[in-house]
């Protein structure tokens, strides 16, 4: 069973193979050389790509939860496609992983078959939104760190983490472009809305610390020019965030910051992935390879 | 049999059409990197727009059936990640078509000077004409739309809204 065509595994009923385990897409890195680079562990490089590829994942299942709840059609379309660009970012790190550990394992093994404890995420990605403004909060923080990630790991000594780094800066900026817009609109805006916007910021500062708490694996692959060291994007962040804050007329967060509670890089997370996960695998899991 | 065949390989990819820009050939869209032929087949390497671009399985799948109908039965799709697609090579036909069908073209890809990516705060003037009354400023509504390559503006003038292809 081969599907090279999305719309027409969908619709061809002459093929009684149906759109069910997994996407039924082509392999998005079909063609792209999979040779590691010389000298990187390839338990670490796995690892690594892991880490990114499930806060892509993990956070776009928050953003698609969105969908139909946005305040208004054009929140909808951004929701969505912010979430479309995470997941094919993620889809290429998944690939990506799943080469780099050997073992057969593909994107839909990756996302669909693995326990809370095998996922790699911050809990920055796993936080369900109590409200629009939360949404945006989070979205605000995540699209800040990860954009200052990404673009410097567009020079990744691993051309195909190069390549995926170099590609999704151009829509991360996008997406924190919104973000940033949206927290202005609200925290510049009535009391209430201004009241609410502080609180949701306010909710999601203590979920920073953990973004730039350096794991062992990423300290081994920044030694080699293949990973980023998180603790370098704090300077950048801290930048961004104290000027979207100071136009929107929010007061920086006295909660502080750290020491990071999030262990997310380290498989423990809160019960919030499980519910994601539950949502997300229950079907390919419920029918196992399955595809009508 | 090669010597049947009246287009090269290269002639035919670059005539299929973008599913969701249909208007546009992949060529136009400026996403197909290379094509070889040889005696072990065609192999067209193609770049995403977008890392969720849906439409990329279709235009494999376009590409694939085009080839076979042109009598390359042996033809594989390659996917080049780098360097990135950015709207610079959406080619000048390209973005005619698209202006004719009411998508304003994007203009030049944003340059970046070293360091970070600039923080966009507030209202910009991205200098995005109407497409239908040429009015020369117009306003996003939303920087996303029906697709991830396009949003979504409208005209102070004649008051339409419209899709634009931003760039990037």
């Amino acid at each position: 069973m081969s599907f090279d065509d999305a719309y027409h595994s969908l619709t061809d009923h002459d093929d009684d193979a149906r759109w069910a385990y997994g996407t039924g897409f082509a392999d998005p890195l079909a063609g792209v050389p999979t040779a590691l680079p010389e000298g990187v562990d390839r338990a670490d490089l796995a690892a690594y790509c892991l880490m990114l590829g499930d806060d892509a994942l993990v956070m776009s299942h928050r953003l698609q939860q969105w969908i139909t709840r946005a305040p208004e059609i054009e929140d909808e379309l951004a929701v969505a496609n912010i979430g479309l660009d995470l997941l094919g970012q993620a889809r290429l790190l998944l690939t990506r992983a799943g080469e780099a550990e050997g073992a057969g394992r593909g994107e839909d093994e990756l996302a669909y078959l693995r326990d809370p404890g095998d996922f790699r995420n911050v809990w920055l990605a796993e936080r369900a939104d109590a409200d629009f403004g939360q949404l945006v909060a989070r979205l605000l923080v995540f699209s800040t760190w990860r954009l200052a990630l990404l673009d410097r790991l567009a020079t990744s000594g691993d051309p195909v983490l190069a390549a995926i780094a170099a590609k999704g800066v151009k829509e991360v900026s996008y997406h924190r472009e919104y973000a940033a817009g949206w927290v202005v609109r609200l925290g510049d805006g009535t009391d209430l809305s201004h009241a609410r916007m502080q609180a949701a910021i306010d909710a999601v500062w203590p979920l920073t610390g953990e973004l730039f708490a350096p794991h062992p694996t990423e300290l081994r692959l920044a030694e080699q020019g293949v990973a980023v060291d998180p603790s370098e994007l704090r300077d950048e962040f801290d930048g961004v965030l104290t000027e979207v804050l100071r136009v929107a007329t929010l007061g920086r967060p006295t909660v502080p910051a750290g020491p990071a509670p999030g262990r997310g890089r380290d498989g423990v997370h809160g019960d919030e992935l499980t519910e994601i996960l539950d949502e997300m695998q229950g079907l390919a899991r419920a029918t196992p390879g399955g595809a009508w | 049999m090669v010597s049947a065949r009246t287009l090269t390989a290269a002639d035919v990819a670059a005539t299929v059409t973008d599913p969701e820009l249909p208007m546009l050939t992949l060529a136009e869209l400026g996403i197909i990197r290379d094509v070889t032929e040889s005696a072990e087949g065609v192999v067209v390497t193609i770049t995403p727009t977008y890392s969720g671009c849906p439409a990329m399985e279709a235009i494999r799948a376009d590409l694939l059936t085009a080839l076979r109908e042109a009598g390359f039965e042996r033809a594989e799709v390659r996917t080049a990640l780098a360097p990135a697609w950015t709207t610079d090579w959406i080619s000048e036909s390209g973005r005619a078509k698209l202006a004719e069908a009411g998508i304003a073209p994007p203009g030049p890809a944003p340059r970046r000077a070293a360091g970070p990516v600039p923080l966009t705060l507030g209202v910009r003037d991205d200098g995005v004409a109407c497409p239908r009354c040429a009015h020369p400023r117009t306003e996003r509504i939303t920087a996303f739309s029906a697709t991830a390559c396009r949003e979504l503006r409208r005209c102070p003038a004649c008051r339409e809204p419209f899709e634009h292809v931003k760039a990037i």
